[in-house]
């Protein structure tokens, strides 16, 4: 009890003197003479100080006290007492991890700033899957996400990890007492100390089963490979080494692979000699099938006759062809020819989870010798694990009420495997080890958080031969335990998974250390005999194969189901994978069904733009199987083959998250046994669908944007003088180029550096990969569905998709078409549409026409090429933005930051999220405009390090977040005045061009003219 | 005074006397406001704190509320802008052009269009000035020496030039109306009887005494003014022009633009004109001095005009034509064929079709006829100035990045405040202001006047 103490002011009042007590009792020492001067009529009279007087003081002192209060409300920053060693206020940490959530894996860096991770960037030592796809760049906000669970619930009570893994225990050794099953259900599991830990439940319980299983599976697959090389594991795909690609459905380009082939794809499709051929048969028109040299559309029913068909021509065989169009059977034999001058060299795909169909391809690659070269049968790609028929089984015990305990850790079944959630509940007791209180979560007795992978440690083996390790690069955040603890508590290890994984690397004779550093260590190249085995006997089952596949189910309608960037649906709450509009439809916040005009039309299928441009399309109502998915929107989508509808997964979630939430359709919900095509009856459903799509001008209207050319035509004039004809201006000097005719004085542009960057357009493939990285790094905020659908998406970067159209200049003069007919013909795309992508950002114009026309010099050109833009000089007449010929300028139409309509999607309104953002880069206020800076931020500081280091900046020292995220290398950026720079070479390379060269604006972005190796 | 032929047209019709004017010009100052005026009043007041209501919500949660899109950065903000400065060109070319070139006939009209030119002028600077992103330092465009580092205007952009030439524009009209008005006010404060209407009177008139030197200054001061505001006639919509001529979108980027612009304006002008008249003339009973030779006179600029701009829009369809350039080309294809066409469609047939008719006398005399083509006529320019916007931003150079353009609830409401506002400022100028340049008008009363022509017609038949 804290005692009265009381200090004295003196020894006056200590001794209580008569002194003492008249000034305690008197306040003022002096008597105030208010009656003197108030009461005494003649003394006011005569004062100096007059009513008017009095009035100013009153109101100068109200004056100073009110501007005295308007202080600048103080925000709190609170400086390290003791700095750690690491952490250096504004530099930023790497940390080398791996990516792994439900269905990747990549080797990434973690960029940290003062102990946060605000960015996913690409690994730097080479290592398999090194680059990050669009959903690995954005699983950073994952970790920010505030829907993430914060501790152990049963039910909706909060519970706590004693309680829980009590729980577990009792409920394990019940089960073991009553002879039912103790199961661990999960996705695939490619860790080799989480699978250890996992062998050690089995030791301890024989009642233990451990069920692997994806939602977007590729279990038929994994039979297929399991039966020809003994092990359950996908072959590693070398497309360096191919120079014929062949691909049936496959989408090996797209979303859902668990192998990254693009930069090895982009590599062999540089032009020139040994330029890849790409031919692609399918039913959606896929981000693969896109960048094809030649595509045709086929069923998905009949990807097992293509590749039977194929396997006849390349192996000279007669297995069982089912039925083929010609148009189909015409590319093949022109594939066929290639393969078999092809012969090691080649690769054929076969798409979706179809064990029938994976085995001819097997069969061909083995006919044509690629089994060992391009197709490494013998170098397993471990990180897809799952099998459906495990699950089936799961499933049946369930509802025989064989199952004691069941684990659900990293899988979310209620939502992608159709009739589980009702199975669930029939288990004894259930734990759901989760990230979120999902759909499976919620149904589970106990419900209890694993920390996201940036807070986690963990060892991999995504691919023989290599050893990758995550390590943790913040604390956790919620009160959350590696399930890899859980499981070890259960059998009485306190272990902490930390000193398990740490062990495990030390246990390898491996430098924790410097594995740490690199985030894995390549120990091999992964080969191993057998390939000549495999090949054997993929080629003896193939007649069965080719049998197995004409029994393909096939029907008027087919919905044949593939992935967007929310992929399986793991991170359907992340705001930047819906906004970033899908590669081919541009659609954004969505999934719907693709559907063929030609299909549309038949159904009364119509897509209409409203008044201010947006899109709305019918809903059309899917029965497959007896179960029905009403009120799906339909797409009309150019090069979609007829009789087939493309429906993305991954959407349609009901409890990911305030920003995922009813997104979409639940496309699972039709798929049975990971089949990845289904047999449907399609009927026109009522009402109109709201998309919101970036881009309503599909095709390039007869104009030069994607120069193109064909891969002859190119070999043929190494100058580029037919197929990249520069423009010229005929003026009284002569005839001179765009850079030449000017108006203006030219900036001095060679005594420092010049920022150029260089996109070549045979690199991109479309991905998106680039667009959340821009997002990410430069805090672009995230506007939502409704404001996309007004075209006011906040991109920086946005990849142009156009398809070809019938009609051009020169089949319209042949025809004799009226030029109003023309335009309008070549406002439709084609049927079977090549398509191009093109990215296009901020050009940094040396003649910028933004410049010149702001009425405050908000925008202006800096001395090394740079457009900037000076957001607290902007006051957003908007005219800069109207006058760029490219329309990158981007305007903040609202507070994104506290706006009550963006709270559910941007992620800088929640506090958490908010943890995500880029501390180098400003969030831009209401009203003003905003675009790519190319990445100034990434400039400067490089800049700072070389002045520091006191050398010149290296070429390649650092490089814009979107040409660091593109795995293609199609993007490349440096000091074009650098003798020997990556861009001062592309500069000069006869595929260059400027993009609208003839407005003059003089770009610092140029691209690199599109070739198609088409004969 | 003047000797005018017998031949012309009498100015001023009936048997008028200078106490007949004052009287005729005063009445609506001098008598109370009849119900008309109160229900013309509540809806122009109540159209214009709608608009209020739309300029606060779009400050309070951005620009957003309206239906521009990253392609379409302009759409009725703009057009409006253009629009009403257009309007507001008819007042200064009557007052100051007309003068310069001594029409007579200007001087029973150029006090309103005056007016109308000055309070359109307003509603022209709202658009511009509320459509910033950030309102609140919209006085970054002005040079004002500060202290946020070297930081300066920039000289090369149009807009700069717009708050120029708008500025520059609204303070001479302002000053020239004023001057004008001086001897009108000292006419009102010399006849009020009440104190407090004296009192506003006598502070507005600025002690104007009569004298012969009042009047030479006056003479000169508007003399000077009119040489002023004549170049301002011609260069305010050229500037408003540049805003897009000089850029590279295909539809602005158009060197025709600065002749046409201002054809247009004045086309437009005289057509509020004609609206605005053809009521006070009727409500407050002045058909003796604004005649339907006035009407006619308008009608013939508005034919000539429109013609003018008729040409102007062929023009600009043979260069893209002939100019080979793809975008060009596209750009007024898809104009006119387009998903705006009926906006297109719709100004040419009001801007350029139906001027066509004053080309017959009985039309163009016919005063029911004129109020409509009047009002076709501002109807087919803001379209005008829509189809350059919109049509040109809609689709431009990159087809992925073509949009359109709708207007949201708040658009139509910041419009049609503008409308209201500037009804509010009508409405109480014609109550509280000499609506006829009476002082001016008095002048010509004798040699203009219709009895006192014909008084000196029978004198001069009586001298013969």
């Amino acid at each position: 009890m804290a005692s009265e103490k009381k200090y004295w002011k003196g020894f006056d009042q200590l001794g209580n003197t008569p002194v003492a007590q008249k000034l305690a009792q008197n306040e003022f020492a002096e008597e105030l003479p208010v009656e003197a001067i108030l009461g005494d009529g003649a003394v006011l009279e005569s004062a100096n100080t007059t009513r008017r007087d009095f009035l100013k003081f009153v109101g100068f002192s109200t004056a100073a006290a009110t501007l005295a209060a308007c202080e600048n409300p103080i925000v709190e920053s609170i400086p390290y007492v003791v700095k750690p060693d690491a952490i250096t206020p504004g530099i930023p940490n790497f940390y080398a991890t791996s990516y792994v959530d439900g269905q990747d894996f990549a080797s990434v860096l973690i960029k940290t700033r003062e102990g946060r991770p605000i960015k996913v960037e690409p690994g730097d030592k080479g290592f398999f899957n090194s680059g990050t796809s669009a959903r690995a760049q954005a699983s950073v906000l994952s970790l920010y996400d505030s829907a993430r669970l914060a501790g152990p619930q049963k039910g909706e009570e909060s519970s706590n990890w004693k309680t829980v893994e009590a729980a577990l225990k009792a409920a394990v050794e019940k089960s073991k007492a009553e002879g039912k099953t103790f199961v661990l259900l999960t996705s695939s599991v490619f860790s080799p100390s989480t699978k250890a830990v996992i062998e050690r439940l089995r030791g301890a319980y024989q009642n233990f089963n451990h069920v692997q299983w994806d939602a977007a599976s590729v279990s038929q697959k994994l039979d297929v490979w399991e039966a020809l090389t003994g092990t359950r594991a996908l072959p590693y795909y070398d497309l360096k080494q191919a120079k014929v690609l062949v691909s049936i459905g496959e989408d090996f380009l797209g979303a859902g692979m668990a192998q990254q082939m693009e930069a090895d794809y982009a590599a062999g499709r540089k032009p020139g000699a040994g330029m890849s051929r790409h031919y692609q048969l399918e039913a959606n028109l896929s981000l693969s099938g896109s960048n094809a040299d030649l595509r045709g559309k086929i069923k998905a029913s009949e990807y097992g006759a293509a590749l039977a068909y194929l396997y006849n021509q390349v192996a000279g065989a007669s297995v069982r062809v089912g039925a083929l169009s010609s148009d189909a059977k015409k590319i093949l034999d022109r594939a066929a020819k290639d393969l078999l001058a092809n012969k090691g060299a080649s690769v054929v795909f076969a798409g979706g989870n179809n064990g029938a169909n994976e085995h001819l391809a097997a069969a061909i690659n083995a006919a044509l010798g690629n089994l060992g070269t391009t197709v490494q049968a013998c170098k397993s790609v471990y990180i897809a694990q799952g099998n459906d028929r495990a699950l089936a089984n799961l499933s049946a015990d369930l509802q025989a009420g064989r199952v004691g305990a069941l684990v659900v850790w990293g899988a979310n079944p209620a939502y992608a495997a159709p009739g589980f959630a009702d199975r669930i509940k029939k288990a004894a007791f259930s734990l759901a080890l989760t990230d979120r209180m999902d759909e499976t979560a919620t149904l589970c007795t106990y419900a209890a958080p694993v920390p996201h992978y940036l807070e986690s440690w963990n060892d991999y083996t995504p691919v023989a031969g290599m050893y990758a390790v995550s390590q943790p690069t913040i604390a956790p955040l919620f009160d959350s335990k590696p399930a890899q603890e859980v499981f070890m508590n259960l059998l009485g290890d306190a272990t902490s998974y930390k000193d398990v994984v740490r062990g495990a690397i030390a246990a390898r004779g491996l430098s924790v250390n410097a594995i740490l550093h690199d985030g894995g260590i390549q120990l091999s190249d992964g080969q191993s005999g057998g390939a000549a085995g495999a090949a054997s006997k993929a080629l003896a089952g193939a007649s069965a194969a080719a049998e197995e596949a004409a029994k393909a189910a096939t029907g008027e309608w087919e919905v044949v189901f593939y992935q967007k960037a929310v992929g399986a649906g793991f991170q359907a709450n992340n705001p930047w994978l819906h906004e970033l509009p899908d590669p081919i439809t541009r659609v954004t916040w969505d999934n719907y069904v693709t559907i063929a005009a030609a299909d549309a039309l038949k159904l009364g299928v119509e897509n209409a733009s409203e008044s201010n441009g947006a899109i709305n399309g019918s809903y059309v109502t899917l029965k497959v199987n007896g179960v029905t998915l009403e009120n799906v929107p339909a797409w009309i989508q150019p090069g979609q083959a007829a009789g087939t509808l493309g429906l993305a997964l991954g959407y349609g979630r009901t409890l990911v998250g305030k920003a995922g939430n009813g997104v979409g359709v639940n496309a699972f919900s039709l798929m049975k046994d990971g089949a990845s095509y289904a047999v449907a009856q399609v009927s026109l459903g009522e009402d109109e669908h709201a998309f919101a799509s970036v881009q309503l001008g599909n095709t390039m209207m007869g104009r030069k944007i994607v120069n193109e050319t064909t891969l002859a035509t190119f070999m043929a004039d190494a100058s580029g003088k037919s197929w990249n004809e520069k423009v010229e201006f005929h003026t009284l000097q002569g005839s001179v180029g765009a850079n030449e005719a000017n108006l203006w004085p030219d900036h001095d542009h060679k005594t420092l550096h010049m920022w150029n960057m260089s996109i070549d357009l045979n690199g991109c493939i479309g991905c998106g990969a680039c667009v959340v990285a821009c997002h990410i790094e430069n805090n672009v905020p995230v506007v939502g569905k409704d404001e996309v659908r007004r075209f006011r998406d906040m991109h920086w970067l946005r990849i142009d998709r156009y398809y070809s159209s019938d009609t051009t200049h020169e089949s319209a003069e042949a025809d004799g078409q009226g030029v109003m007919a023309k335009y309008a013909a070549m406002e439709v795309p084609s049927a079977s549409p090549e398509v191009v992508f093109q990215p296009v950002m901020c050009q940094h114009c040396n003649h910028a026409p933004c410049e010149t026309v702001c009425p405050v010099l908000a925008t202006t050109h800096s001395q090394e090429g740079l457009n900037h833009m000076t957001y607290n000089r902007c006051i957003g007449t908007r005219y800069c933005a109207n006058n760029c010929p490219y329309k990158v300028r981007r305007f903040n139409w609202f507070n994104y930051m506290k706006n009550e309509k963006f709270s559910s999607v941007n992620p800088s309104q929640d506090d958490l999220g908010r943890m995500v953002l880029n501390p180098d880069v400003t969030v831009r206020s209401r009203g003003v405009m905003e675009k790519c800076s190319f990445c100034i931020q990434r400039i400067q500081y490089a800049k700072l390090e070389a002045k520091k280091k006191g050398e010149p900046m290296a070429d390649g020292a650092f490089t814009t977040a979107c040409a660091q995220a593109c795995s293609t290398g199609a993007i490349g950026f440096g000091d074009v005045n650098k003798a020997g720079s990556l861009v001062s070479a592309a500069k000069k390379d006869p595929r260059a061009y400027h993009l609208l060269e003839e407005v003059g604006t003089q770009p610092s972005v140029f691209y690199q003219t599109k070739v198609r190796n088409q004969a | 005074m003047h000797y005018e032929s017998p031949v012309r047209e009498p100015l001023v019709l009936g048997d008028k006397t200078y106490h007949d004017i004052t009287l005729d010009v005063v009445r609506p100052v001098e008598s109370t406001a009849p119900k008309s005026w109160w229900i013309a009043f509540g809806i122009a007041l109540a159209m214009f704190l709608w608009g209020v209501g739309g300029i606060l919500w779009t400050i309070a949660n951005g620009i957003g509320s309206w239906g521009l899109n990253k392609t379409v950065g302009w759409a009725w903000d703009i057009t409006n802008f253009v629009w009403w400065v257009g309007i507001g060109h008819a007042g200064t070319l009557i007052s100051a052009v007309l003068l310069l070139f001594r029409q007579k006939w200007r001087m029973s009209i150029n006090r309103s269009a005056e007016a109308m030119t000055i309070f359109s002028v307003i509603q022209a600077a709202l658009f511009p000035v509320i459509h910033m992103g950030r309102v609140w330092v919209s006085y970054f465009v002005l040079p004002i020496p500060n202290q946020f580092g070297s930081l300066w205007v920039n000289f090369n952009s149009p807009l700069l030039w717009d708050v120029f030439a708008l500025s520059t524009y609204l303070s001479v009209s302002t000053v020239f109306w004023y001057v004008g008005l001086i001897p009108d006010f000292a006419m009102i404060r010399d006849r009020a009887i009440n104190p407090i209407q004296k009192h506003v009177y006598r502070i507005l008139a600025f002690g104007w005494g009569g004298k012969a030197k009042h009047w030479q200054r006056f003479e000169e001061v508007s003399l000077v003014l009119a040489g002023l505001a004549t170049p301002l006639v011609l260069s305010v919509h050229t500037i408003v022009s540049m805003d897009f001529a000089t850029s590279v979108i295909p539809g602005w980027h158009t060197t025709i633009f600065p002749p046409y612009f201002v054809a247009g304006a004045i086309f437009s002008g005289f057509a509020m004109v004609q609206t605005l008249l053809i009521i006070v003339r009727k409500l407050f009973k002045m058909e003796d001095y604004i005649t339907i030779q006035h009407i006619e006179m308008m009608n013939i600029i508005i034919m000539v005009t429109g013609s003018i701009v008729g040409v102007a829009y062929i023009t600009e369809l043979f260069i893209a034509y002939y100019s080979g350039v793809e975008y060009e080309q596209y750009a007024f294809l898809n104009r006119a064929t387009g998903p705006y066409w009926w906006a297109y469609w719709s100004m040419m047939t009001c801007n350029v079709f139906s001027p066509q008719f004053m080309w017959s006398k009985k039309l163009r005399t016919n005063l029911v006829f004129t109020f409509i083509i009047s009002i076709v006529v501002n109807i087919g320019m803001w379209f005008e100035r829509f189809v350059i916007i919109v049509t040109s931003l809609h689709r431009d150079y990159l087809p992925s990045s073509w949009a359109m353009f709708s207007p949201t609830s708040i658009d139509i409401a910041f419009y049609m405040g503008t409308i209201g506002f500037f009804f509010v400022l009508f409405l109480l100028y014609a109550r509280t202001f000499p609506v006829i340049a009476q002082a001016e008008l008095k002048t010509i009363l004798k040699s203009s006047g219709e009895s006192q022509k014909k008084h000196h017609t029978e004198d001069d038949h009586a001298h013969h």
